[in-house]
């Protein structure tokens, strides 16, 4: 007896909601680095669950790329809050709203 | 001479062009300025070609004396063709010679009376230019070439008018007579509008017929295009009720005034009429309101000529008279007596134009009659051809006004049009009246001025001579009766005048045409002659009623300066307010509303991460279920 889909889709979908409401409601940038990466995440579970639902590899092969992605973003990710760090002494990203129109 | 009467155009066109491009290098002082002697000798050499033509023509049989001379192709559009053609015919090469022939004179005496200006080269560039596009306006074979003349000599008087540019009073008259000649314009282009969607063509031939065929027109349309026409001829001819420019022009120079508001320009209403008169014709309408508009012209002008003291004024009225017996003559049919009496007019009142220019010129600028006076004592010449111009215009015979101006009279009592009979001679007892009160005013009499007037010299009183023996004699040798020999010349072109046999008989006429001028004079004797001095000599300080009327000339003035000046201003200040609140409220309106609304796109691009990455959520969210709902 598999497993059901739609066990993985809720729980995708779970992960996602709480991902989204880390990255709308925490000001901290390196929590909302979290949040990114759990709604990152949430997508590969959606992915590598539909991969198996249809047995073929496509779903897996692309979670894979998507991971991949998703490192080299934290790389950059993390050398810009590094970079607004040194120059702002926070993390705050409120605080860093000088591109605004 | 005929195949080379573009030469006539060419000839002042060219050295107008020679004189403003390079005047001022042609050298010599004074009188002795080259640029005033390259314009004369232009004029000269345009008559004689105009000359040659005549001849030319006259060797030719009456039915072969009409000749078209192609030049070159001016407009190809569509269907539309007008090509630059000339038309040398007994009516065009009747008013070429006037233009040249008189044209010429007053260019000679523009040389002496220009002599102390400082630019005669601009001076006489613009008369020859005038000249070129007057001759362009009575050559032209189509009505757009003589429209496009018409447009120059209005540019041409504009520039002359205010040719001493420094004067306000002659800016403002440049102004005056270009704006209202411009009302009049508009009618006529509206006119040639309504003739080209009727005829599709602006050529004489097609629009006026030809060989005594009238034109295939309805009778409507034809008093449509007529009155149109007409009020082109109103302004330009300066008759009632456009006439207020005529008077205030005279802040040109004299000789101006006497080649373009006597002679020649205010003229070409009168040919403008007689030329398209075969569309007058086929709507009688439009004569009959040629011969009203004419009478009241020349009653009205004669009236206020009375009322004149500045010389100049008054005889710019007088020529407003004469016009209007020019209308009155083609308005009840007689073309050739309407075309004689121009001729003899451009004589005439171009002598007394230029006589007047004398006495300007002999007292510094002084025109006005009250403090002229005993001017035969200083100069006699100027008297003397005064005196002949006052004759020839009077109509005491055997003098050039008795031959033209009279015979409309005889003519329209021989008609059984006792209206314009009765209304013509009263017309003609003024005009007595008023050029004999002004040479009694100013030559009769002992000396009201300072100083010593100095009679002019040589060069201008040849010219004067010659338009003297014109003046006096061109009725006896060229309308001796009313289908004499000017009359017979233009018959192919204007027709053979029919002549009734109602009221008195020829003798009795020309006995009460004579007693009509005489008494005229006799007025004039009565009222002006120097004893009686003391009446009018003081009349800034007590001016009687009459007498304001006839200065003021009916008010006229007055009552446009009211009319455009108080109510229109009033009118134009309303529309200024409802421009401004109104108008650029809504405007102005729009740009702040712009302004407030793109003042609300920067809260959207706020800065701020997260408020982007509620967009992209909120938007993902929407893209998802649009495509689930459409699904």
């Amino acid at each position: 007896m598999r497993t059901p889909i739609a066990y993985f889709l809720v729980l995708s979908a779970i992960l996602f909601a709480i991902g989204s409401v880390a990255v709308l409601v925490r000001p901290n940038a390196l929590r909302i680095f979290m949040g990114v990466e759990l709604q990152l995440n949430a997508v590969n579970l959606t992915l590598v669950a539909f991969s198996r639902m249809h047995l073929e590899l496509d779903g897996q092969i692309l979670a894979f790329f998507s991971m991949v992605v998703a490192a080299a973003e934290v790389v950059v990710g993390l050398a810009i809050i590094v970079a607004v760090f040194r120059r702002t002494a926070t993390t705050d990203v409120d605080r860093a709203s000088v591109l605004r129109g | 001479m005929i195949d080379v009467i573009w030469l006539a155009v060419a000839l002042p066109l060219v050295a107008s062009g020679a004189n403003m491009l390079a005047g001022k290098r042609f050298g010599g002082r004074g009188a002795g300025h080259r640029s005033g002697w390259v314009a004369t000798a232009a004029m000269t050499a345009s008559f004689v070609v105009a000359l040659g033509a005549l001849l030319q023509l006259l060797s030719l049989p009456a039915e072969e004396r009409t000749q078209v001379v192609t030049v070159a192709e001016w407009i190809r559009a569509g269907a539309v063709s007008v090509s630059f053609d000339l038309r040398v015919d007994p009516l065009s090469i009747t008013m070429a010679l006037v233009v040249t022939g008189v044209g010429s004179l007053i260019h000679l005496y523009a040389i002496g009376y220009m002599e102390h200006d400082a630019r005669p080269w601009r001076f006489f560039g613009y008369t020859n230019l005038f000249c070129a596009f007057m001759l362009a306006l009575v050559l032209a074979d189509d009505f757009l070439l003589l429209y496009l003349g018409w447009e120059g000599v209005g540019l041409c008087s504009y520039l002359l008018i205010g040719f001493w540019s420094d004067r306000p009073e002659a800016a403002s008259a440049a102004k005056k007579a270009f704006i209202t000649t411009r009302i009049g314009d508009v009618a006529l282009m509206l006119g040639l509008f309504v003739m080209f969607m009727h005829f599709g063509s602006f050529e004489f031939d097609t629009v006026l017929g030809h060989e005594g065929a009238l034109p295939e027109i309805a009778t409507g349309t034809a008093t449509a295009i007529s009155l149109l026409l007409l009020g082109g001829a109103v302004g330009k001819s300066a008759q009632l009720p456009l006439h207020v420019w005529l008077p205030d022009a005279m802040a040109g120079p004299t000789p101006v005034s006497a080649l373009i508001h006597a002679a020649t320009m205010v003229t070409a209403g009168v040919y403008l009429v007689v030329r398209s008169h075969a569309l007058f014709e086929v709507s009688e309408v439009a004569l009959t309101v040629v011969a009203i508009v004419g009478i009241s012209g020349a009653l009205y002008g004669g009236l206020a000529s009375i009322g004149q003291y500045d010389m100049k004024r008054a005889l710019a009225y007088s020529t407003m008279s004469q016009l209007g017996f020019m209308f009155l003559a083609a308005g009840l049919g007689f073309y050739p007596i309407a075309i004689a009496l121009l001729v003899a007019h451009a004589f005439y009142k171009a002598l007394l134009f230029l006589a007047s220019g004398n006495v300007m010129h002999g007292l510094d600028d002084e025109i006005d009659v009250r403090r002229l006076g005993g001017l035969r004592l200083d100069m006699p010449w100027t008297a003397a051809l005064f005196a002949a111009g006052a004759l020839s215009l009077s109509g005491l015979p055997p003098f050039s006004g008795f031959f033209t101006k009279d015979a409309i009279l005889e003519v329209a009592s021989h008609d059984g049009v006792v209206w314009a009979y009765v209304l013509g001679s009263l017309a003609a007892l003024v005009s007595a009246w008023y050029i004999a009160r002004l040479f009694f005013q100013a030559f009769m009499g002992e000396r009201r001025y300072q100083g010593h007037a100095h009679e002019a010299p040589a060069l201008m009183r040849i010219p004067l001579v010659v338009l003297a023996a014109g003046g006096l004699f061109a009725g006896i040798v060229l309308a001796f009766t009313p289908e004499g020999r000017l009359a017979t010349f233009l018959e192919p072109t204007l027709g053979h005048i029919e002549e009734g046999h109602a009221g008195p008989s020829t003798a009795t006429l020309i006995a009460i045409s004579v007693a009509v001028t005489l008494a005229g004079i006799g007025i004039a004797w009565r009222l002006y002659r120097p004893a009686n001095e003391a009446r009018w000599t003081s009349f800034p300080e007590r001016e009687p009623g009459m007498s304001a009327v006839l200065g003021r000339a009916f008010y006229v003035d007055a009552l446009y300066g009211f009319v455009v000046g108080t109510i229109g201003l009033r009118a134009g200040e309303a529309l200024s307010r409802f421009d401004r609140t109104v108008v650029d409220g809504a405007v102005n309106g729009i740009g702040r509303l712009t302004t407030w609304a793109s003042g609300l796109a920067p809260v959207w691009q706020s800065g701020r991460a997260r408020r982007y990455a509620l967009s992209f959520l909120a938007g993902g969210a929407a893209l998802l279920l649009f495509m689930v709902v459409r699904i």
